[in-house]
């Protein structure tokens, strides 16, 4: 494998308490929204009938430390809207947003301003760069509006932009930069800050599949890196499986799917859900844990051994070459058995 | 309501109008001459006696009223010393010094100096050879005199308006409270605020400095407002999401992006000052208006002329020297990171030091102090323009005058005659039926308050004659604009020949547009009318081209090749697309042409405008004078109403079919 991958330490942090923890959030569009909080009807009923439009609908999540979650869903899902409820960009109808235990919901301007300045820091679709400042002003404009010293600024401008592979573009504007530029000055802007937690809004997906590819190594090389916390939005599901430790999916507001890439791949919850994940090519997500089956009485048990995390392409090769079934093991106990047959299965069921 | 009267209408009411006008027209020869309300030039109704007598008892107790001593005379002590200082450093003799402290060839360094430094080399060029210009016409002091006041005024202009503006900008409840007023402010013709103004101010360049700000202050606010809230919400909202303020978002985002605009919302206001300094001669603003003014009235139109090109050459000036400030404030804040040092290290203390080292010989040496006189250089102006002028009305008198004749027996008088033949309460009943049918209720119910205040005001048919010329101008506006538009709109050759000089001839005060017309054409009701129609057909020209412009290519394409002739295109295609453009193109239109028929007064339009004017210079027609300029504001609001309503009913006509499709599709 030539790229690196954020999929194999699954359940990172698992048991250590959520940097963010989201419970029950609702953002509704329209007049008199509060009405439209915890209605059952559908959005269409809803617009229909109140002429609200539901964009969160009781959404929770908890985010752990050091982790990627990724929220994903299609256009007009409210991907966005829950995003920036979680800074309130967007002042979120109801519901509660934990940074670290502390409800950002009940903080004060000031306060929210805080948090803002040293705690999340967040990175646009459109990047949101300021055109009449220079790179470096812009990535060091967080630095400055909290107040930081114009030597001290600078610094840390150049040491972020050095990061993301940048330096030596000190003094270009933004419009003098090609699109994965910008959204590297974006990235280091966000950076700058130091923040616990990165938002990103579907930061690549005004670049071009080129440029989008190499800028998601760049997260996944930073996340290695600087190891932050990190909340993905994005809309393309190899995006949310190629760089998700967890993936939401979200249709019209509301959550459908919470877990890992494999699990969500694997295990759908609905028909939207395998819609979505129908072209993906399985075997290059799922692992043997997801094929294995019970041996039948006559088959022999003493092939050779792999791990159940190991992805089924990767275990292919040792599979089909094997004259007898592979056992897949974990801690000396033999969890199942996987044959070519399955391995084929998987592979080309992606197809249809 | 509005998609109720977007179902087809009854065949009834489409001709009903029609039949409204033809009734009108058969009963004229009938009613002709009664009720017209005739007022002649030196009557008074009583409300006019009544408002001349409340003046005079504001004269009188001007110096007891607290109101008048403390504020209005604290407003008008301060902007007299302001000018009486602009003009004590540039223009008059000050300080008990012969000159004023800078002579001329130290306000050409200054000038100069500035055009470099904000400008460039060729608007420092450009600014040195104007100012020279004004003392070669012989008219350096006059033109001191109207950029002092020009100056005193855009400076208070930019004090109040660039705050306004940022309030605005950011704040959309008082941009809703603001808009209409700037509206209003913008509509009303620049004539009209000189008579409420001397009433309190009393005449002279305290009265001027207001006017002007009142007439310069809106481009300003409303240009930072736009620049303001131009910024896009997506950069916004990256910087509140990093934490910051309000006030830092404003200060280091929104204020920085909206900078250019503000530039050019100073060039804007600069020029609309300049425009209502030289009208506010008309109560005795100094400078080169009063030279036009009092030459036009003496018929001297050789000096006329000079004073109009000094005008003309500071009205160019100043508007390619701050347009050209504006095109730099981008580069240089780009190049400023890597340029600033060698600006720095030479090109400004040397511009500096020049400019001081000038100014030192000015004040000192009076050959720098007072602008020489090299020969007769100061009389070759008028000369062959009265030279010119004469020979024009001698030799094409064959053909200005046809072209006069045409227009007035063909037109004007028919059209006027009918107008001001009418009994006042036929031209209601018929004015505010035809709104009704054709537009709606509201603007029928605002015809009939404007039309009703005009009789109130006494002065019923000279606003009916005001009226018919505005809309013969108007007519022959939309004329040109649409022949000229559409040409320009059609090809860029045209309009590359075509836009600098009409953008050029936007920028030229409103007064300056009477010269030459009266010199072709002498002091008839016809001159102000082709004045007027110069003055509005740029902007009209503009916007149809515009409108042409802004069609789809895709639509003219797809006419094309379906096999259209030109004519078809054009009448078929693009004029029917680019009917937004084209009412529009008309109503602004119509506001311009109003402003300029009543400056027209003065060179015998007569009508209202000549009753303002009056109003100035005769004491016992000051109230005549105060409710002529109430009624050129009715009849601006009303038509400005109106046009609007028509505008945006072409628009719902436009859409109609559109929504009708879709809700038959429910
Ligand atoms: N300010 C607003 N007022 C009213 N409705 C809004 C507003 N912002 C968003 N919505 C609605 O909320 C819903 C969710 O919008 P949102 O922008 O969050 O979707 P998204 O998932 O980010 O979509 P995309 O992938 O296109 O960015 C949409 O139906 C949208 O119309
Ligand atoms: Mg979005």
């Amino acid at each position: 494998m030539t790229e690196p991958t954020l999929t194999e330490p699954t359940l990172r942090n698992a048991e250590s308490p959520p940097v963010l923890d989201v419970r029950g959030l609702w953002k509704v569009f329209g007049p008199n929204p509060g009405r439209a909080v915890r209605s059952t009807l559908s959005s269409a009923e809803l617009k229909e009938q109140t002429g609200c439009v539901a964009a969160v609908r009781d959404v929770s999540f908890a985010v752990r430390p050091g982790e990627v979650f990724v929220v994903m869903g299609l256009s007009g899902s409210g991907k966005s809207t829950l995003v920036r409820c979680l800074t309130r960009l967007i002042e979120p109808t109801a519901g509660e947003v934990l940074l670290d235990g502390e409800n950002i919901g009940k903080a004060d301007a000031r306060r929210l301003r805080e948090l803002r300045r040293h705690r999340l820091a967040m990175v646009f679709q459109n990047f949101g760069l300021l055109p009449h400042r220079c790179v470096l002003d812009n990535v060091g404009y967080g630095l400055e509006i909290r107040g930081s010293a114009k030597a001290e600024r600078y610094a840390r401008a150049r040491e972020v932009l050095e990061l993301v592979g940048l330096t030596g573009f000190e003094t270009y504007y933004p419009d003098q930069l090609s699109g994965g530029m910008q959204q590297r000055v974006g990235l280091a802007r966000a950076l700058a800050v130091d923040p616990e937690v990165l938002l990103f809004d579907e930061p690549f997906s005004a670049l071009d599949p080129l440029i989008r590819r190499e800028m998601q190594n760049e997260v996944i090389r930073l996340h290695h890196e600087v190891g932050k916390t990190m909340v993905f939005i994005t809309h393309d599901l190899s995006e949310a499986l190629k760089l998700g430790d967890r993936i939401l999916i979200m249709r019209d507001g509301e959550l459908v799917q919470l877990g890992t890439p494999d699990e969500v791949v694997g295990a759908p919850a609905d028909d939207y859900v395998k819609d979505f994940v129908s072209e993906v090519p399985k075997a290059q997500v799922l692992t043997l844990r997801w094929i294995m089956r019970d041996p039948r009485p006559d088959e022999p048990l003493d092939g050779p051994e792999l791990a159940p995390d190991v992805v089924i392409q990767d275990a292919a090769r040792s599979v089909l070459q094997a004259d007898r079934p592979i056992r897949v093991v974990a801690d000396g106990k033999l969890l199942g058995l996987v044959t070519g047959t399955e391995v084929i299965e998987t592979m080309t069921s992606g197809d249809q | 309501m509005a998609v109720l009267s977007l179902r087809p209408r009854p065949a009834v009411r489409r001709w009903l109008p029609a039949v409204v006008i033809a009734a009108w027209l058969a009963c004229w020869p009938l009613l002709n001459g009664r009720d017209t309300l005739p007022l002649a030039g030196s009557d008074l109704t009583s409300l006019h006696r009544w408002i001349n007598a409340r003046w005079d008892t504001i004269d009188n107790s001007r110096s007891g009223n607290p109101f008048f001593h403390y504020f209005i005379g604290a407003i008008r002590t301060g902007l007299d010393a302001a000018v009486t200082f602009a003009q004590a450093l540039i223009s008059q003799p000050s300080f008990g010094r012969p000159v004023p402290v800078l002579g001329w060839l130290g306000v050409v360094a200054v000038a100069t100096a500035i055009a470099f430094l904000y400008a460039n080399l060729r608007m420092a060029l450009l600014t040195a050879a104007s100012f020279v210009a004004f003392g070669v016409l012989g008219l350096w002091q006059q033109s001191m005199d109207t950029l002092s006041i020009t100056l005193v005024a855009v400076t208070c202009s930019l004090a109040i308006g660039i705050p306004l503006g940022i309030w605005a900008g950011v704040s959309d409840r008082f941009d809703r409270v603001v808009t209409p007023v700037l509206d209003i402010m913008q509509t009303m013709p620049t004539f009209v605020y000189l008579a409420p103004l001397t009433l309190f101010f009393l005449i002279g360049p305290a009265s001027a400095t207001i006017a002007t700000m009142i007439y310069a202050i809106p481009p300003c606010i409303r240009l930072t407002s736009h620049g303001i809230r131009e910024v896009s919400p997506a950069t916004l909202e990256a910087s509140t999401s990093l934490g910051a303020t309000e006030w830092q978002s404003l200060r280091k985002v929104r204020l920085p992006l909206a900078k250019q605009a503000m530039v050019v919302g100073i060039n804007q206001t600069m020029m609309a000052a300049l425009s209502m300094v030289t009208i506010a001669a008309l109560i005795d603003s100094p400078g080169l208006g009063q030279t036009v003014y009092q030459t036009l009235q003496k018929m001297d139109i050789g000096t006329a002329f000079n004073g109009g090109l000094a005008l003309v050459i500071m009205a160019i000036m100043l508007d390619r020297v701050t347009s050209a400030a504006s095109r730099r404030v981008e580069r240089t804040r780009r190049a400023g990171r890597l340029r600033s040092s060698a600006y720095r290290r030479w090109k400004r203390p040397a511009a500096l030091t020049v400019a001081a080292v000038l100014c030192y010989l000015s004040y000192t040496y009076v050959w720098a102090a007072v602008f020489p006189t090299l020969g007769d250089t100061s009389s070759y102006v008028p000369r062959a323009a009265a030279a010119t002028s004469a020979w024009v009305q001698n030799h094409l008198a064959g053909f200005t005058g046809a072209l006069k004749n045409l227009l007035t027996y063909g037109m004007l008088n028919p059209f006027e005659s009918l107008l001001t033949g009418t009994p006042w309460w036929l031209a209601l009943v018929v004015a505010v039926s035809v709104a009704a049918l054709l537009v709606g209720f509201r603007t029928a119910a605002i015809v009939a308050v404007g039309l009703v205040l005009l009789v109130v005001l006494g002065l019923w048919q000279d606003s009916m004659v005001t009226l018919a010329s505005t809309l013969v101008a108007t007519f022959l506006v939309m004329v040109l604009g649409l022949f000229f538009g559409v040409w320009m709109g059609r090809s860029d050759r045209v309009d590359t020949l075509l836009r600098p000089l009409l953008d050029a001839g936007q920028t030229m005060p409103a007064f300056v547009y009477l010269v030459p017309v009266l010199g072709l054409f002498g002091a008839t009701r016809f001159t102000a009318i082709i004045a007027a129609v110069a003055y509005a057909a740029p902007a009209s020209i503009k916007l149809v081209a515009e409108g042409i412009r802004a069609v789809a290519p895709a639509a003219v394409e797809a006419a094309t090749s379906a096999g259209s002739t030109v004519g078809q295109l054009i009448f078929k295609v693009q004029l029917p697309m680019a009917r937004r453009a084209v009412t529009l193109a008309t109503s602004q239109g119509l506001i311009y042409v109003l402003a300029m028929v009543v400056v027209g007064g003065m060179v015998g339009a007569g009508a209202l405008g000549y009753d303002v004017v009056a109003g100035f210079s005769q004491t016992a027609l000051r109230g005549k004078g105060l409710a002529a300029g109430v009624s050129i504001v009715v009849l601006g609001l009303m038509l400005d109403r109106v046009m609007r309503a028509v505008a945006h009913r072409v628009e719902l006509a436009a859409h109609g079919p559109a929504d009708r499709g879709a809700d038959g599709g429910h």
